[in-house]
C-alpha cells in the first residue's frame, strides 16, 4: 500500500486543462506529485495523493486548478468546531500558539 | 512606503554551525517545551560573505527552521531573508498564510533587498507555496520566486544543480524517522487529559455494592492506571511509529485496532480474573482513546487532507463518545453484581 494516499475520492481539487498555460508551477509547488507536465499541459496522476494544501491553485496564474485549502489535521478540526470557525491551528494557548 | 530618511543597516552575519543552546533548543523543542517562544529576529540576514549575485534564501523565523537552515548552508555565501511567522515552521505558517505573499512582500521591502542584491530571484522553500503565489510577489516586488526543495538538507545539491528539482526534492517523506520525531509532541501535548482521566477512572475504582471501598480503590485504581497509560501511549506513541503497518487508511481505524490488541495482550498476561463486563467496558475504552489519539496525529502527518479528516471525524469520533460511554456504564456496572 502506498503509505503516501490518504482516503480515496475525498479531495476537493479540481482542474479545468482548457486554462492551463503550460507553466509547470502546478508540478513544481506540488509535495505530493499529484501532477505532471504532459505535451506542454499540465495533467493530474493521481487525485488521491492531493493532501489539499492550496499550494497549486495559489500559484495557478490563469487559475485553472481550485482546491479548498485546509489543514488534515484532527485537532484543527474539533477547536474549529467549539470555536465556532473553519478548522484552526490555533489549539490552546492565545492567538499566535500551534500546535504544529 | 518611503525609505528616503532611513538609513541603512548592513544585516546581521550569521554562523553556520550549531552552538550548544542551539543543540539544546532543538532537543527541547521536539518534546513540545516553549516551542512557541523558540523565534529569531525576522529580516535579511548575511552567511558567510554573500555578494549581489548570491543567492536570497527564504525562511521562517521559528528557531528550528531557521537553524536547520543555516545548518545546511555551512561553507555558503548567501543572503537569508526570514518572513515573521510568529515562531512556526513555514509548512504550517504557509497554511495559516503567515508565511504568505503579504508578510514576503513586506520583508522583501523593509529590508531593501533590492540593493544588496543585483538579481531577482529568490529561493522559497517548496512547503511554502501554500501561502505563497509566485506570480503575486513578481507583481508586486519583481522579484521571481523559485520554489526550491521540501527539505533544508537538499538546498546545496539544489543550488549546485542550477535551481533544478528532482522528483525526490519536490516530495514530502513521512518515514519511521519523521514519526518518531513528531509522536512526542503528540504524547506531551495530551498528557493532562490523561492525568484527569486517570482521577475518573481511578474515583470510579471504588465504588462497591457494599459502599464506596478503600481496597477496591487501590486494587482497581492501580490497573485503571495502568490500562489508561497504556491505551494513551498506544494511540499517542505506537501507532504514529506503527502507521503504515496497522490496518486501515483511516487513523482513528489504525488506532482503535492498536488499542484493543494492546489491551488484550496486556490483560490477557497480567489479570486474567477480571469480570467480563469490566474486561469489555476497559476494551471499549483502550480502543476509544487509542482511536482519538492516533486520528489526532493527523495534524503531525503530512498527507492527510481536510476533507479525508472530515470524512474519518464523521465516523470515529461518535464511535468513540459512543464506547467510552459504553465502557463507562459496564465499568460501573461490573462493580455492583
Amino acid at each position: 500500500m502506498d503509505s503516501q494516499i490518504y482516503l480515496r475520492n475525498v479531495s476537493t481539487l479540481t482542474y479545468d486543462a482548457s486554462k492551463c498555460i503550460g507553466c509547470s508551477m502546478c508540478v513544481e509547488v506540488c509535495p505530493h506529485n499529484v501532477f505532471s507536465m504532459n505535451q506542454k499541459r499540465a495533467e493530474i496522476m493521481d487525485k488521491d495523493r492531493c493532501m489539499e494544501c492550496g499550494a497549486c491553485a495559489l500559484n495557478c496564474k490563469p487559475g485553472a486548478l481550485s482546491v479548498k485549502q485546509g489543514v488534515g489535521c484532527a485537532s484543527a478540526v474539533i477547536w474549529g468546531f467549539f470555536k465556532g470557525t473553519e478548522p484552526t491551528c490555533d489549539c490552546g494557548a492565545g492567538g499566535e500558539a500551534s500546535c504544529c | 512606503m518611503d525609505f528616503s530618511n532611513l538609513t541603512l543597516i548592513t544585516p546581521p552575519r550569521i554562523d553556520s554551525r550549531w552552538s550548544k543552546a542551539d543543540i539544546r533548543g532543538a532537543m527541547r523543542v521536539r518534546f513540545s517545551l516553549g516551542r512557541n517562544s523558540y523565534r529569531v529576529n525576522p529580516g535579511l540576514y548575511k552567511l558567510g560573505n554573500p555578494g549581489k549575485e548570491a543567492e536570497v534564501i527564504v525562511t521562517a523565523n521559528y528557531k528550528l527552521s531557521f537553524d536547520v537552515v543555516r545548518k545546511n548552508l555551512e561553507g555558503m555565501d548567501v543572503w537569508v531573508l526570514v518572513l515573521e511567522t510568529y515562531g512556526i515552521n513555514v509548512w504550517c505558517a504557509a497554511g495559516k498564510g503567515t508565511f504568505g505573499t503579504e508578510e514576503l512582500v513586506r520583508q522583501i521591502k523593509d529590508s531593501r533587498l533590492d540593493l544588496y542584491v543585483s538579481h531577482k530571484r529568490l529561493i522559497v522553500p517548496q512547503l511554502g507555496g501554500p501561502g505563497i503565489s509566485g506570480h503575486k510577489v513578481n507583481e508586486a516586488t519583481g522579484f521571481k520566486v523559485k520554489f526550491g526543495p521540501v527539505r533544508a538538507e537538499d538546498i546545496r545539491d539544489y543550488l549546485a544543480g542550477g535551481l533544478k528539482k528532482d522528483q525526490a526534492m519536490r516530495s514530502v517523506r513521512f518515514d519511521l524517522k519523521d514519526r518518531l520525531l513528531l509522536a512526542p509532541v503528540e504524547v506531551v501535548n495530551s498528557l493532562r487529559y490523561l492525568l484527569y482521566a486517570m482521577v475518573i477512572m481511578v474515583g470510579i475504582s471504588g465504588l462497591s455494592s457494599s459502599g464506596y471501598s478503600l481496597a477496591d480503590l487501590w486494587s482497581d485504581g492501580i490497573r485503571a492506571v495502568l490500562y489508561l497509560i497504556l491505551a494513551y501511549f498506544t494511540g499517542a506513541l505506537l501507532s504514529p511509529v506503527l502507521l503504515p503497518w496497522l490496518p486501515f487508511r483511516y487513523f482513528g481505524g489504525k488506532g482503535m485496532v492498536a488499542g484493543f490488541v494492546a489491551f488484550g495482550v496486556v490483560a490477557c498476561l497480567g489479570w486474567s480474573s477480571h469480570p467480563p463486563l469490566f474486561f469489555v467496558g476497559w476494551f471499549l475504552i483502550s480502543g476509544a482513546i487509542s482511536s482519538f489519539l492516533a486520528m489526532n496525529f493527523t495534524g503531525a502527518s503530512t498527507y492527510t487532507s481536510l476533507s479525508g479528516v472530515q470524512k474519518e471525524m464523521r465516523f470515529f469520533v461518535p464511535l468513540q463518545i459512543a464506547f467510552v460511554i459504553v465502557g463507562l456504564a459496564l465499568i460501573i456496572v461490573s462493580k455492583y453484581l
